[in-house]
């Protein structure tokens, strides 16, 4: 799509930012230093549980472990991000 | 009591070896006690980037098997006071030393320097574990390409699984050029994606393959941009608060190029 468009505006998009995209890809995988079936049994059980309490998002919902500064600021420690877009909020949750 | 500063980079040929040569001779050339540590067994070089080949009699595995003293082991400098090489083995093995022996090394070395630094071999086996073990802090050097960068990260994610806190990148080999163009990814790209704190940022330098050649490291060079960028780079080890020129603003290179042309008229 990205591509697409900066055709029609008759530039090619910069080589740095396919670097970029591939390594964000590439260093998710890296870091997590856990199998893609693990991830995704810690995605299911995520689903399952959010499941019980508001009607989720599942096709963009997306989970990945990055890193990230600590509170205290001096190491870096890994972490688990997740973006779940919610639908709806169940009435039970309320 | 001295400092020991461990020189990383998983990928081989982004510059270990080089910024090794350049901040312990910056180092040197500020007045500290310097002992530079070849801990790439088997496949040495600081050596011969230091120009000082010709003088090994002992190296680093002569001394942890106990066949010499560390003091007959230790290159002296003559160029510049202060500086000493502990050169590598070249017919041996990462084997021949262990992270144990290697500490205590570092150990004895603080007695009698300020800095000691260790130029690690690439890779993240025996060699690696031999050259972290007895440091206190890690400098990172990484290039902006895919490979490089990718690497680093693993080795940053080795470093604070060993303890070893708050690793300082050096980004090597910028080319102004190719980062204005989007052909390279630019300072803050590379640092959004490592999050780690920046120690220096080093162009890419014909001086330095010139340097190379003649067996003497490009920071002594007043002319050449990655000498300059070398003795900031030095000055801010020593706690000193020196910008860092950033390579990617016209003004800060054009800065550059008049502050050259007035070194020269002098």
């Amino acid at each position: 799509m990205l591509l697409d468009l900066s055709k029609i505006f008759g530039r090619s998009k910069a080589s740095k930012d396919f670097a970029k995209e591939r390594l964000k890809l590439v260093l998710i995988h890296d870091r997590a230093n856990v199998s893609p079936q693990f991830l995704e049994m810690v995605k299911g059980e995520i689903i399952k549980v959010i499941s019980n309490y508001m009607d989720i998002d599942e096709n963009t919902l997306d989970i990945q472990m990055t890193r990230t500064k600590s509170e205290e600021g001096d190491r870096i420690v890994p972490a688990l991000v997740a973006n779940i877009p919610i639908k709806n909020v169940k009435n039970s949750g309320k | 009591m001295g400092e020991v500063i461990v020189i990383t980079s998983g990928k081989g040929g982004v510059g270990k070896t080089t910024t090794t040569a350049n901040i312990g001779t910056g180092l040197a050339l500020q007045g500290k006690r310097v002992v530079l540590l070849d801990t790439d067994i088997g496949l040495r070089n600081l050596d011969v980037v230091m120009g000082l080949e010709n003088r090994i009699v002992y190296d680093l595995v002569d001394v942890i098997e106990g066949t010499c003293r560390v003091k007959q082991a230790l290159i002296k400098d003559k160029r510049y006071d202060g500086l000493h090489l502990l050169p590598a083995a070249q017919t041996r093995d990462k084997s021949s030393v262990s992270p144990e022996q290697m500490t205590k090394l570092t150990n004895d070395l603080r007695e009698e320097f300020d800095f000691i630094l260790v130029d690690c071999p690439a890779g993240i086996e025996q060699g690696f574990k031999n050259a972290i073990a007895g440091a206190d802090r890690a400098i990172v050097v990484t290039t902006p390409e895919v490979s490089a960068v990718r690497d680093a990260d693993r080795i940053i994610g080795l470093l604070e699984a060993n303890e070893l806190r708050n690793p300082k990148l050096l980004i090597n080999r910028v080319r102004h050029d190719m980062v204005k163009r989007g052909d390279m990814m630019s300072i803050d790209d590379i640092i959004d994606i490592l999050a780690i704190d920046l120690i220096g940022v080093v162009p890419d330098d014909e001086k330095i393959i010139v340097s190379t050649n003649r067996g003497e490291p490009a920071v002594t060079d007043n002319k050449s941009l990655a000498g300059e960028a070398y003795r900031s780079m030095t000055r801010r080890i020593l706690g000193e608060n020196v910008p860092i020129i950033n390579l990617e603003s016209d003004e800060g290179f054009m800065f550059k190029i008049k502050k050259l042309f007035g070194l020269r008229a002098n």
